[in-house]
């Protein structure tokens, strides 16, 4: 059975338990977001996607990513209200990361001049935790995990240390949206830096761009059951 | 031993009644958290001792009982059945007592209480006021019950509620009467714990789960935990109630590893109930299966949070989630789930003995029965309370409480826990139930109450709670992780004399994206005390920023201490009390700040007499 959505006064008829976010994006309606990734589970943690939805005579302000719609419910995505907060979650993130190209990007659509906080540990991780669901729900190894908490928390191999779970097959810094987790090549080692990961590479006949870790051999080997061929 | 039946359980309890003869002199001491730490324990044994030397094992029962409530006088002793109460008890205490009370039947003057206002002294325990004008259900059994003996909750008509419940009701009319009741959810939110039932009830599942939250986490408030220490079978029976009431076989309590002596006693309370056939598979013979188990929480304060809480237990990082679909369709382990607070399970027993109506007669309108506050801060008498709903804060903090510590002015008194709210003299004679406090801008919250007197800055105030939450966040989403730490960069700027009114602007915009904008009740509370603060104390706010005092002398930065000369007698009492030396001065001539030296701690306007130390 569908329900019917109206968003910004446009409506469409969707199925039960659509996200509002993606009921917006059938309506051409574009609604911001930075921890929502189209391949994974929604998580709800940056904040930037909320709109205003009413119900009956009240009016509730929640995340859009995460919200699924079971029954008729209007929402709203962009009064005064919504984009004066989304300025201030845009701000809160500008104080970790003031000179991240991905947030300058949503800075400039918002019309935001200046940061208005003060920078004192300079990180390009959001936390929005997109690698952290890339890893555990995509690839399933669960290399990586939040751990800390408040302004404490951060995404790493657990205890910090180096990490055998991770096969090295970038994943995470491929869904990252301000670019805070790289994967590198210095000719011979595959390098994931924010997860302190040096991995050597083999040259292989019949996948991918030719190179792999040995560890994403042995994943493909049992999650597909294809064996890649090693150049001898 | 191992109960097959109803009519067993009756028999074991009429025996255990018939041995157990409360009318017999009994000393009870208090060997909850706060007094052990007082050295209960101690006194405990040495009363073991001193009675079996003299040969009155026979006649006199010592019970080691759980938290009585007014802590500030512990170690408290209570001999019953007069009920003679003696505080600050101690070891070379005990042979007068046993000498004169046990054996002369007389009274101890100097043990007894003495009021702080008019210094009489009192002999009773029901007649001292911190205990008069409470309301004691759920607390009544703690100063009478061994929380260690299953015989003793028995003795006082324990887990009657429960047979009640599965003999002679249904699980539709367990759910109807707690409806009728009122009852509403202890932990904070206040929700009708009745609806909360009927909604994982109405679900269609083979298994469903409770859950006993007491990961009470609120800097200064332990009622959970000497609910749970003290009378553990209490919450186990209010937990078999509901269990059979939404149809579930198993539970978890989630108590924090902090409360060492409640997970003791509440895994010997659950091993006792299963000895007896009161826990595990076909209870009693009825057929009813409930299997209970602990889960201790690491400490951490969003953990308490029912999502968040959930994720714990089942091992994952402990956040909360959003709620679009209730816990009451997929909780636990993705099965409906009814989740109540300690004190909530803990009325659920009176409930169904007493009925509806009966519960239904106390509080107000649409806050029904007894809420116990753990009544801490500036206040003469700190202690738990147990007051019917709709009490005003006044009768609280200066009745039962004793009012001021050391006839300060009373300033504010802070509600719900660390994102409670501010409350101001003006509004002391609101009545207290979830709806009132909310109105305030404050919250029932778990039930802590901090009094604070003149000498505390409401800025500084807002500064220490957003600290706790920015610590304690877990850091999911921006507005809260991020917003919590900007706004207590600004407090902090402002109680060091660098803010601007510009900053109470930012203050209050940050404040309300972390309200509306983030996922859970820790951030969506966390700027209450910035926001209350805000309304109520504005006026402080301005004088830091504008003309750089604290008024209350807290913040360093903005305090500089002197000594009126013409006040000053010379006493020397401020000279002696001063960590560094600050001050000097000869005897019986007005002494003097060196405003170098001091640091501003404030102990020598705290130990000045005559009115002489001022704050600038």
């Amino acid at each position: 059975m569908k329900i019917k959505v109206t968003i910004d006064n446009k409506s469409i008829e969707v199925e039960r338990e659509t996200t509002i976010l993606n009921a917006a994006n059938m309506l051409g309606i574009k609604i911001p977001t930075l921890c929502n990734h189209e391949a994974l589970s929604p998580y709800a943690s940056c904040r930037l996607c909320l709109v205003e939805v009413k119900k009956g005579n009240r009016v509730e302000i929640t995340t859009s990513c995460n919200y699924p719609i079971t029954r008729e419910i209007e929402v709203v995505t962009n009064s005064e209200k919504v984009l004066k907060y989304r300025r201030m979650v845009i701000q809160l993130l500008l104080g970790r990361c003031p000179d991240n190209p991905a947030l300058l990007k949503l800075s400039k659509e918002f019309g935001i001049e200046k940061p208005i906080f003060e920078v004192d540990e300079y990180d390009d991780c959001i936390l929005c935790g997109r690698c952290e669901r890339a890893c555990r729900e995509v690839v399933g190894v669960n290399a990586i995990t939040f751990s800390g908490r408040g302004v404490k928390r951060k995404v790493e191999a657990p205890f910090g240390d180096y990490n055998d779970l991770c096969i090295a097959c970038g994943a995470c810094a491929y869904v990252c949206p301000t670019g805070a987790v790289q994967v590198q090549f210095d000719g011979e080692n595959k390098i994931i830096d924010k997860w302190e990961k040096i991995t050597p590479l083999v040259e292989v006949e019949n996948c991918g761009q030719g190179i792999m870790t040995e560890a994403q051999i042995n994943y493909f080997k049992e999650k597909f059951n294809f064996s890649p061929i090693i150049k001898k | 031993m191992k109960l097959t039946s109803v009519q067993e359980f009756d028999n074991y309890a009429k025996k255990i009644k018939e041995e157990k003869d409360f009318s017999k002199t009994c000393i009870t001491i208090c060997a909850g958290t706060g007094c052990q730490a007082h050295g209960s324990l101690d006194i405990v044994n040495a009363l073991s001792e001193k009675i079996k030397e003299r040969g009155l094992e026979d006649k006199v029962f010592i019970k080691s009982t759980g938290c009585h409530g007014f802590c500030e006088r512990g170690p408290l002793m209570v001999i019953k059945p007069k009920g003679i109460f003696y505080e600050h008890v101690k070891v070379d205490m005990l042979d007068t007592i046993i000498e004169e009370t046990i054996i002369n039947n007389k009274i101890i003057e100097d043990f007894l209480y003495r009021d702080p206002v008019n210094k009489e002294r009192i002999a009773l325990e029901e007649e001292i006021p911190f205990y008069k004008k409470q309301h004691r259900i759920l607390m009544k059994n703690n100063g009478l019950i061994n929380p260690e003996d299953i015989n003793d909750y028995i003795a006082l008509d324990g887990y009657r509620g429960f047979i009640k419940a599965i003999t002679q009701m249904s699980p539709e009319k367990v759910i109807e009467e707690i409806k009728l009741s009122g009852l509403r959810g202890r932990g904070g939110g206040g929700f009708p714990t009745g609806v909360k039932w009927e909604s994982s009830k109405i679900v269609e599942s083979e298994k469903k789960y409770i859950i006993c939250n007491a990961d009470e986490g609120d800097p200064g408030a332990y009622m959970d935990r000497s609910l749970l220490e003290g009378n553990p079978h209490l919450i186990i029976e209010g937990m078999l109630i509901g269990a059979f009431a939404v149809g579930a076989d198993e539970g978890y309590v989630y108590v924090r590893h902090e409360y060492p002596l409640a997970v003791r006693n509440l895994e010997n309370a659950i091993k006792q109930a299963e000895e007896l056939g009161l826990l595990g598979e076909n209870i009693l013979g009825t057929g009813f299966n409930f299997k209970l188990h602990i889960s201790r929480g690491g400490g951490a304060f969003v953990c308490g949070e029912s999502s968040a809480l959930i994720a714990s237990i089942e091992g994952k990082v402990g956040e909360p989630r959003a709620k679009h679909i209730h816990m009451s369709e997929k909780g636990l382990w993705g099965k409906p789930t009814v989740l109540n607070n300690v004190e909530t399970w803990g009325n659920v027993p009176f409930i169904i003995n007493n009925g509806a109506d009966w519960y239904s007669k106390i509080g107000t309108e649409n806050s029904k029965g007894t809420k116990i506050f753990s009544l801490v801060g500036k206040v003469n008498n700190t202690g738990l309370v147990e007051v019917p709903m709709g009490i005003t804060l006044r009768e609280i903090i200066f009745d039962i409480g004793g009012g001021i510590l050391n006839n300060r002015k009373f300033k504010a008194v802070q509600t719900g826990g660390p994102s409670g709210g501010c409350i101001p003299e003006s509004l002391l004679d609101i009545p207290v139930d979830f709806d009132e406090l909310v109105k305030v801008g404050s919250m029932m919250g778990s039930g802590g109450m901090i009094v604070m007197d003149e000498r505390t800055c409401m800025v500084d105030v807002a500064k220490y709670f957003l600290n706790f939450l920015k610590e304690e966040s877990c850091g999911k989403c921006t507005t809260c992780r991020e917003g919590i730490k900007r706004m207590y960069e600004i407090l902090d700027k402002i109680t060091s004399g660098k803010g601007t009114e510009d900053d109470l602007t930012l203050l209050e915009e940050i404040a309300e994206v972390t309200k509306e904008g983030s996922l859970c009740g820790l951030g969506k509370t966390a700027p209450n005390p910035v926001l209350s603060t805000l309304k109520y104390f504005k006026d402080e706010y301005l004088m830091h920023i504008n003309e750089k005092k604290c008024p209350a002398g807290v913040c360093k930065n903005l305090t500089t201490f002197t000594i009126d000369q013409n006040k000053c007698v010379g006493c020397g009492a401020c000279k002696r009390n001063c960590p560094v030396e600050a001050i000097s001065g000869e005897k019986k001539k007005p002494h003097e700040i060196n405003p170098d030296k001091c640091i501003k701690c404030g102990i020598c306007y705290d130990s000045c007499k005559f009115d002489a130390v001022k704050i600038n």
